[in-house]
């Protein structure tokens, strides 16, 4: 592995049972994550996108270790997460933490701002007394919100002030890597604006690594320099986030793109549309062959017959793409 | 972009006020509202939360709910009749038939103990006069045409056993099924997918062009607005601020709050580089607005008169208008 990857993961599966009778015997498997690979640089954004149920917020969650059950190596700084012990493991989440999406479900409506913010700090015995007071209030300026605000309950804030106290939460014990599960998609354009700018002031000031995992692309695209798609479970294409939109490769990248509505209508009218058919196939019982050939315009038959494998178009190139056709 | 006769007004809303009365006062959901639509036309209206757009809409249905809401004044003109002063007999006549509503959620807006076509079959025999059979038929030929593989045996299926995308369909399918003359649909793919948005829109945009509908899409997505409607309609704090037609709003936008929605966008074919411009501040509260016009505390040409008075809905162009007293001149071009 590179010295400059923060975080690899390889051959990870997570399979959830569906289970059915009496004696909830299990009949079959969510193929949520089935087999992928990749890595994250430190300081980079990795953007990882997908349509609902491709197994994105999975990715993200297995690499912090927050499902039994998952299969393959997730390295950490060259540690290799599933073979630390719960003890060793429970230390290590300091370095690694996650936003939520929905900023009015992820905040206990019980407590105050300022104990959601500082409880992290107590958990992991980070500091007490003055010294914590101290830090909880540095968070709140971090986040750009104001340190009287931490009497206050969470109903109390508008669903922008609530995403940054899920970020100062996460930011509390100082960690190196951060899941950001659609942080922004809930929320209005104009305050999407200010919290993507937010998070990225904070990752420049604090030298974080993040993945970013969203549906928009166009939100994407501005916060990642790099972008893996998601399909069913599997990675189909992944490159910078500038290489996939002037020259994307994998015909559902191409569709997807396509698809995303460009808010000027000059610039939008003149690009070509395709309309993918139908919906995304069940996880369960995924497409013989590449996954997306059920919707793809192009699939031929070794498309029907042979899964392709994620493969580098150049050596070098960073450039990934599973299709047998490119 | 439309086929049929141009310049017959379907709708017309003139001076709208619907307010609500709450604990915290007099709330201004939607104040002062004025805007028409043409036959064939499809018109956007854009804002981000409690702007007023789905108030207006559900206004134009008469579905505010009272207490704590009320249209307390203005007129609806719907195909010459004013629609404020139709009697609640009139509004069963009209609602679901000659204007019928697209709504956000179709898992909570559908029926979950109702077969699909029970559903869509009711709207069909009460308006039509069809009989069952014949609704049935008539639901299956629906469900066809916005998409739905194997309609005859998904029809009878319920609610719960369809995707999002397909439940969203059969709202659809449930909309057309009168053929009204006004369709609205509020924010109709917010929860969806892009690639099922696209399919859905796409439906819609199709209906438009051969029945030669009205429609207006509500919406927080500029991206929509840019593909599929003719004209857009700018929403802030209960208010139309700015309207134009779709190609002059996004290249020459007049008014601030357009300016600043237009440029906070992330867009796909903008990288990374290029960063975003913030609208400082947050919406503001209905119940407290600000004296003047309601954006000046965010805006950054407010000058005195703007914390004074709201300013007038003026024309700036060709079916181009704007409610804002700062000089076109002093704005800055965009990078």
């Amino acid at each position: 592995m590179s010295d400059n990857y923060l975080v690899e993961v390889k051959n990870m599966y997570m399979y959830f049972p569906v289970t059915a009778g009496v004696f909830q015997r299990k009949v079959a498997d969510v193929k949520a994550v089935d087999n992928i690979s990749f890595y994250i640089k430190k300081g980079e954004t990795l953007g990882l996108v997908g349509e609902s149920g491709c197994g994105k917020t999975t990715t993200g969650r297995c690499i912090l270790q927050l499902w039994d059950g998952m299969r393959g190596d997730v390295f950490f700084e060259g540690v290799n997460l599933p073979k630390l012990k719960k003890e060793q493991m429970r230390r290590m989440r300091r370095n690694m933490q996650l936003i939520f999406q929905d900023p009015f479900a992820s905040l206990d409506p019980r407590m105050t701002a300022g104990d959601i913010i500082g409880e992290p700090i107590k958990v992991h015995n980070l500091a007490k007394g003055k010294e914590y007071r101290e830090q909880v209030a540095e968070l709140f300026r971090m986040v750009e919100l104001e340190p009287y605000m931490a009497d206050r309950y969470p109903h109390e804030f508008s669903g922008g002030q609530r995403q940054r106290i899920g970020i100062a939460r996460a930011l509390a014990v100082r960690p190196k890597f951060v899941v950001c599960d659609e942080p922004v998609s809930a929320l209005d354009v104009s305050i999407q604006a200010q919290i993507i700018t937010l998070l990225e002031k904070l990752r420049e000031e604090l030298g974080l690594t993040y993945l970013f995992i969203a549906h928009d692309l166009s939100v994407v695209r501005n916060i990642s320099d790099r972008v893996a798609v998601m399909y069913l479970g599997k990675i189909m294409e992944i490159t910078t986030s500038d290489e996939l939109y002037a020259n994307p490769l994998h015909p559902y990248t191409i569709a997807l793109m396509s698809a995303v509505p460009i808010p000027d209508p000059k610039v939008d009218r003149a690009r070509k549309r395709i309309i993918l058919r139908g919906d995304v196939p069940s996880p369960v019982n995924p497409p013989v062959g590449c996954r997306f050939n059920p919707r793809c315009h192009m699939a031929t038959d070794i498309c029907r017959q042979k899964e392709p494998e994620l493969r580098e178009l150049k050596a070098g190139s960073e450039h990934w793409v599973a299709c047998h056709l490119v | 972009m439309t086929t049929v006769a141009k310049d017959e007004k379907v709708l017309e809303v003139n001076g709208l006020k619907t307010y609500f009365y709450i604990g915290e006062g007099e709330l201004r959901a939607v104040d002062e509202l004025s805007y028409y639509v043409k036959k064939g036309e499809s018109v956007g209206v854009v804002g981000e939360s409690a702007c007023g757009k789905s108030v207006s809409a559900l206004s134009i249905l008469r579905l505010i709910p009272y207490p704590p809401g009320i249209i307390v004044g203005g007129e609806i003109i719907f195909q010459g009749q004013d629609l404020l002063k139709a009697t609640e007999e009139e509004m069963r006549g009209i609602r679901g038939n000659r204007i019928s509503m697209i709504f956000q959620e179709p898992t909570t807006s559908l029926n979950p103990v109702l077969t699909v076509s029970r559903q869509i079959s009711e709207a069909l025999e009460l308006h039509r006069g069809l009989d069952r059979i014949e609704a049935l038929q008539e639901t299956i030929r629906l469900l066809k045409l916005v998409g739905i593989p194997d309609a005859e045996k998904r029809a009878t299926d319920y609610p719960f056993q369809f995707s999002g995308g397909m439940q969203q369909r059969i709202m659809i399918a449930m909309g057309l099924s009168c053929s009204p003359a006004l369709l609205i649909a509020d924010e109709p793919t917010t929860s969806l997918d892009v690639t099922v948005q696209a399919q859905l829109l796409e439906i819609i945009d199709d209906m438009r062009r051969r029945l030669g509908t009205s429609v207006i899409i509500i919406t927080h997505n500029l991206g929509v607005v840019a593909r599929y409607v003719d004209r857009v309609n700018v929403m802030y704090a209960g208010r139309l601020v700015e309207t134009a037609p779709t190609e002059e709003l996004y290249g020459n936008p007049l008014h601030p709050y357009t300016q600043g929605l237009l440029a906070s966008v992330p867009r796909l074919d903008i990288s990374k580089k290029k960063s975003l411009r913030i609208i400082k501040g947050l919406p503001p509260n209905l119940a407290r607005l600000p004296g003047g016009c309601s954006f000046h505390p965010r805006c950054d040409y407010a000058m005195p008169i703007c914390r004074e008075k709201f300013p007038p809905f003026e024309k700036v162009g060709e079916n181009h208008y704007r409610a804002c007293f700062a000089e076109i001149s002093k704005f800055k071009k965009p990078q």
